[in-house]
């Protein structure tokens, strides 16, 4: 650990996402301190379901991000299809149509960097399963602020190739499995 | 905590903006505001966004490009075709009852969601007694608006588009296509103002009977935000209706309490008598 006591995540992932997120934010408890800021590649035209199935596993509240919503605990926010997530410093959220990053709209790389700049050293980004470039800057964003960095064991991962680039961009980052991403999350709040 | 000099930078950066050609981005929401500066920086080739003032107050030349990168242009005709569908069907049939009718779409980028109501009040019989207002602060943007031409290779999502919001005709009848590009009839623009204004520091200009002002907002903070949806109370008649975005919502704005929810998955308020 760095010393600054954990006050937000971010977790990027791409192929793969519901299984791997599915095997998180269930275990978070129901008033977990940190709130949970989330990009998932989701194709631009259609309605995600993403935020929906999820909350029906888990006791965290969970939902898709409105515009300038104040960042509150107990709370998992996902980014809607087709907006850019960003993190203001003043700890509310913004969307955004700015240009994709790596033909992605949302961006893990932009929700990332945004929440790096507003957290500091108090941020953990986690990056999961996925075939993208998109979320290795954004880590090592992470980690320049000062943060944690926290990625997903390829080995385990469904699709390694994400979680390789942000290993390869970020050689200090802890490399984890799916429960002990969890572990990591509950005993971290306590800390 | 202290400021980040970077940080710093863009403070002095944006006020020297304003300062020098009266573009005021200085209450933009910055995390986007930042990546889009960070951006110019690069594509402009300064080293810091000091050189980037620098530069941008010595030569006006450079203030054009740098507002391309400021603002955002992306949009679609009859983007969010649920959004059209809901204007067709929920708020036309009180437009009908006004013998004269005063549109406003602000923010109006490059004239997609402008064409997107014209040809929406040409189809329900309204647009003989329409005047709309496309207004926008971005000067390049307003001449493609008025241009009406587009990339013939997105005609096929707009047709989609214009098809799902419940079109009535085809979007063929509006455009005619040469050397890869679609041309909007000029017919459509006969009832239309295009006008340089801002959200955030112009003031009233006519009494709408309905303002459309889609994903502008988003890229204010919260209290610009305030002032510009102040502003369009202030241009909307009584019961007037607004339309926003697909994920701007009144939730979070000082002036919900002026508004009722019309069409509440779409987005679309009507302004409260009292
Ligand atoms: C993403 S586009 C929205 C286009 C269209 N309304 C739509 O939803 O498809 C945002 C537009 O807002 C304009 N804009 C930014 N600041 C503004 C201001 N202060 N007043 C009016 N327009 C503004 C930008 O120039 C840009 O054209």
């Amino acid at each position: 650990m760095n010393g600054a006591k954990a006050e937000a995540v971010v977790i990027g992932a791409s192929a793969g996402a519901t299984e791997a997120l599915s095997a998180i934010l269930p275990l978070l408890p129901a008033d977990y301190a940190l709130p949970v800021m989330i990009v998932v590649h989701v194709p631009p035209d259609r309605k995600s379901v993403l935020a929906e199935l999820l909350q029906a596993k888990c006791r965290l509240e969970v939902h898709e991000a409105a515009d300038k919503e104040p960042i509150g605990r107990g709370t998992a926010y996902f980014a809607p299809p087709d907006y850019h997530l960003l993190v203001e410093r003043n700890k509310c959220l913004s969307l955004s149509n700015d240009d994709p990053v790596f033909y992605s709209r949302p961006s893990i790389d932009v929700l990332f960097e945004s929440a790096a700049d507003a957290y500091g050293p108090s941020l953990i980004g986690i990056v999961l399963t996925g075939a993208n470039q998109d979320a290795a800057k954004g880590l090592r964003a992470v980690v320049e602020a000062g943060g944690t960095a926290i990625v997903q064991s390829p080995e385990g991962a469904y699709a390694s190739a994400m979680p390789e680039a942000a290993i390869a961009e970020c050689p200090g980052a802890r490399v984890l499995s799916l429960s002990e991403i969890a572990a990591y999350l509950q005993e971290i709040e306590k800390a | 905590m202290l400021e980040k000099v970077e940080d710093l930078e863009i403070r002095l950066l944006l006020e020297a903006l304003y300062q020098r050609y009266h573009y005021d981005f200085r209450n933009y929401a910055q995390a986007s505001i930042k990546r889009r500066l960070k951006q110019a920086r690069e594509q402009m080739g300064f080293r810091s966004f000091s050189a980037l003032q620098d530069g941008l107050l010595h030569r006006p030349a450079l203030l054009s490009p740098l507002l391309n990168y400021l603002t955002v242009h992306v949009s679609e005709l009859f983007r969010d075709p649920s959004y059209f569908r809901a204007i067709r069907e929920k708020v036309v049939p009180h437009l009908r009852t006004y013998p004269s009718l005063k549109i406003w779409i602000a923010g109006c980028s490059t004239g997609e969601e402008l064409y997107s109501f014209v040809i929406l009040f040409r189809e329900e019989g309204l647009e003989q007694r329409t005047l709309f207002y496309a207004t926008d602060i971005n000067q390049d943007a307003l001449a493609k608006a008025e241009a009406g031409i587009y990339d013939l290779d997105r005609i096929q999502l707009f047709t989609e588009n214009h098809r799902k919001s419940g079109g009535k005709s085809s979007l063929s009848d509006y455009y005619s296509a040469a050397y890869g590009k679609a041309s909007f009839d000029k017919s459509l623009r006969k009832h239309v103002v295009f006008s340089d204004h801002s959200l955030v520091s112009d003031a009233v200009f006519a009494e709408m009977h309905l303002v459309s002002c889609r994903n502008v907002l988003i890229y204010f903070d919260r209290g610009l935000q305030d002032r510009a949806l102040g502003l369009i109370k202030d241009s909307l008649a009584r019961k007037g209706f607004l339309g926003l975005g697909s994920k701007e919502s009144m939730r979070f704005f000082q002036h919900a309490d002026s508004f009722t929810e019309c069409v509440r998955d779409e987005k679309i308020y009507q302004k409260s008598s009292k």
